[in-house]
């Protein structure tokens, strides 16, 4: 694989969880640091971070992650009612003989403050999570990590990106589901990898991530792990709709009980890199068209 | 004096719905007179997040004195403490049962929420 010097955001995601996603995209993340010193993995699942399980990098910096959450005067309030009206989360409540707030629900809009006629509400500044830069080998890694108990990650998602915006050879591990925190994950990349198992469930959440990324009008295609598990439904799914299948990686105990010691597949057993190289190639190849 | 009845339906006579926040319909009862009115609750059934303090609010805005529910989460109890509004939890039956048994002093008067959020 030749170097270049492209800034590419290739995220990794799937619809239903435990298919693979950090496998593939920490492999693959690995094999491309072998041949390129600008590959950078980052984690955006921040409910449970677990790249660097295999990754095991050396961290150099952490931060947190801050949101701005409504503090009320209320003796300032006048009760207008205002600040709760235009609140989309009913994070803001006026109940006549005083105004509550939920931080929990807050989005960090600042429209409450905006509307507010006396000016009695300011920001105050929350931490919600965590931040940590390092890198394993030549390969950068980012995490993001949310606070226990903190209910919102796409704050988290966007600084983890914040991190490393625009430049080098960027793969997001994305969050399992197909809502909010996915979508975040994903927004602005050059190409989704849904990697997926062929079987009914793999199958379900698979189309719900295929109608999702229609919808954000991304490039995708799929992987499809421990093939050779389940039924042909999501390859039948995948001819119907022209979904490219860029990759297969077999059912293999061996991999797993890699996996299952903290290991790389790619380290484990090397001649699965050239996979992973390929894959990338067909990735870049449609990126380019 | 007002309440709100949690129902399932529009009709004194529908079934309490266990639910507060997420109930189909609030039935607010006049307890002296018997005269009621149902009210929708479809912005709350569909509310991703904060039905219960939405839910707070309506009752709030509907003048009533108590809500007889099923159950009541936490957002919703903070909610409905803060406006001064007596929670009266595991009414069982109809709506018509329910204000009786209201009446009679036979529902037991929450302290705390009794369930989880989304529950």
């Amino acid at each position: 694989m030749t170097q270049n010097q492209e800034n590419l955001l290739i995220a990794v995601a799937s619809g239903k969880g435990g298919t693979g996603k950090t496998t593939f995209a920490t492999n693959l993340a690995w094999t491309l640091s072998g041949d390129s010193d600008r590959v950078i993995y980052m984690d955006c699942d921040v409910e449970e971070p677990n790249g660097h399980l295999f990754l095991n990098p050396e961290w150099s910096a952490a931060r947190e992650v801050k949101v701005g959450i409504p503090i009320v005067d209320q003796d300032r309030c006048i009760h207008c009612g205002k600040c709760g009206r235009i609140c989309r989360f009913n994070a803001i409540a006026d109940l006549g003989t005083r105004v509550m707030t939920f931080h929990d629900l807050c989005h960090s809009c600042g429209g409450c403050m905006l509307v507010c006629p006396v000016q009695a509400i300011t920001e105050q500044w929350n931490p919600i999570g965590m931040i940590r830069r390092g890198h394993s080998g030549a390969l950068s890694v980012i995490q993001g990590e949310l606070n226990i108990g903190h209910p919102t990650s796409p704050p988290v998602i966007r600084e983890v990106k914040a991190e490393a915006s625009g430049t080098g050879i960027r793969i997001i591990d994305c969050p399992p589901g197909t809502s909010c925190p996915v979508m975040e994950s994903v927004k602005g990349s050059d190409f989704v990898l849904l990697v997926t198992e062929s079987t009914p469930f793999g199958l379900f959440d698979l189309r719900m991530m295929v109608e999702m990324l229609g919808l954000l009008k991304l490039k995708l295609g799929v992987a499809i792990n421990r093939k050779g598990l389940g039924d042909r439904s999501v390859y039948q799914f995948c001819e119907q709709r022209q979904i490219p299948v860029l990759m297969e990686l077999e059912d293999d105990r061996k991999i797993a009980e890699a996996y299952s010691r903290g290991e790389l597949a790619v380290v484990s057993f090397p001649h699965l890199k050239e996979r992973f190289r390929k894959l990338m190639q067909a990735v870049l190849k449609r990126i380019r068209t | 004096m007002k309440v709100l009845v949690t129902s399932e339906d529009k009709h004194l006579d529908s079934p309490v719905d266990v639910r507060f926040a997420r109930a189909r319909y609030f039935i607010v009862v006049e307890t002296e007179t018997g005269e009621y009115q149902a009210i929708e609750n479809s912005q709350n059934l569909n509310a991703t997040q904060g039905a219960g303090v939405q839910a707070g609010q309506a009752a709030l805005d509907l003048g009533v004195e108590a809500v007889i529910t099923g159950h009541v989460g936490p957002k919703a109890f903070a909610t409905l403490l803060a406006a001064d509004i007596d929670v009266y939890v595991e009414a069982t039956g109809s709506v018509r049962d329910a204000v009786q048994a209201f009446k009679a002093g036979s529902l037991s008067r929450a302290v705390r929420p009794d369930v989880e959020s989304h529950w």
